[in-house]
């Protein structure tokens, strides 16, 4: 059973490989996109990283659920709705969403996830000692 | 010129993992600017060749229904040079492939010794633009050219055989 430590350090041997960055960029705090210049096509090779170090599976769309930024129930004029927000939060509970909730413009939403939600939702996924 | 990285394929395992050659000539043009006075084929396109024999191999899981794009290279390591008269063997196995995408892990032998390694990420597109690139017997064209279908197997341990509904495309465009 691996320590939140332990969670963290294969999350960021992960992105190191995945993006090509160095460790020291890889914190808690650093965003996905913004920060480490992750693109679309590198969630899939996140994806693929964490599921081997952890031996556990994540289907499509439940790290980033890009379908509901292209689903016109939840987003209206560029922006995601109250109900849309809603669908997020029930469906990303390892983000945090409220300062995307001030401004809910889906160009924005790439640049939401950071790597301590990233370790939140692992931790959701395998059993990990106090 | 034609845009063929690899001359043959020597094993095809469906899902599984594939081995080309590429023979490196001193009659390749390109090699006389890269370079003058040390001819040696460039990195970039012995990858283009590492990423042909692994991306080859995932359309041919996918039965070429997936329109498969080379997205990324999270790593490549190149550990000495090919010059002419070497013989490159490219390994590529599949990591795994998803709906949207696929990715390889590759190496390059030279005899006994690892010339080069690779990871190649590919991506599933879906974009009308991008149908004339993916004509079926281009695929059909290039397995058959680089002997896929002589030495493939199948996932049931058969004969690799194109699938039916490539042959009926290319046929039905004649």
């Amino acid at each position: 059973m691996p320590t939140k430590e332990e969670v963290f350090e294969k999350i960021r041997t992960a992105l190191v490989e995945a993006l090509g960055v160095d460790e020291e960029d890889v914190t808690p705090q650093a965003t996905l996109v913004g920060d480490l210049g992750a693109e679309s096509i590198d969630f899939l090779d996140i994806v693929f990283r964490l599921e081997k170090a952890f031996g556990i599976k994540i289907p499509r769309g439940e790290l980033f659920p890009e379908d509901i930024l292209t689903d016109a129930t939840y987003v209206q004029d560029g922006k995601v709705t109250e109900v849309g927000i809603a669908e997020l939060r029930k469906r990303m509970p390892f983000a945090n969403l409220d300062q995307f909730a001030k401004n809910p413009a889906v160009q924005e939403f790439a640049n939401l996830l950071t790597v301590a939600d990233m370790c939140r939702f692992v931790e959701g996924k395998v059993e990990v000692a106090d | 010129m034609r845009w063929y990285w690899i001359d043959r394929f020597i094993e095809f395992r469906s899902g599984q993992y594939a081995k080309a050659v590429k023979n490196i000539s001193l009659s390749e043009d390109h090699l006389h600017d890269h370079f003058a006075t040390f001819p040696m084929l460039p990195n970039s396109l012995i990858l283009e060749g590492m990423a042909q024999t692994g991306g080859l191999l995932v359309s041919e899981f996918n039965q070429f229904r997936e329109k498969v794009v080379l997205a990324k290279v999270p790593k490549a390591t190149f550990h000495c040079a090919a010059t002419p008269g070497d013989q490159l063997v490219y390994t590529a196995k599949i990591e795994y492939v998803r709906p949207e995408g696929a990715m390889v892990t590759t190496t390059s032998y030279k005899g006994e010794v690892l010339h080069a390694e690779a990871e190649v990420v590919f991506a599933h597109l879906n974009h009308p633009k991008l149908g004339s690139l993916f004509d079926p017997e281009t695929f059909l064209r290039m397995m058959r050219l680089l002997g896929a279908f002589d030495i493939g197997v199948a996932a049931d341990g058969s004969p690799l055989q194109p699938p039916a509904q490539l042959v009926e495309a290319a046929e039905g465009r004649k």
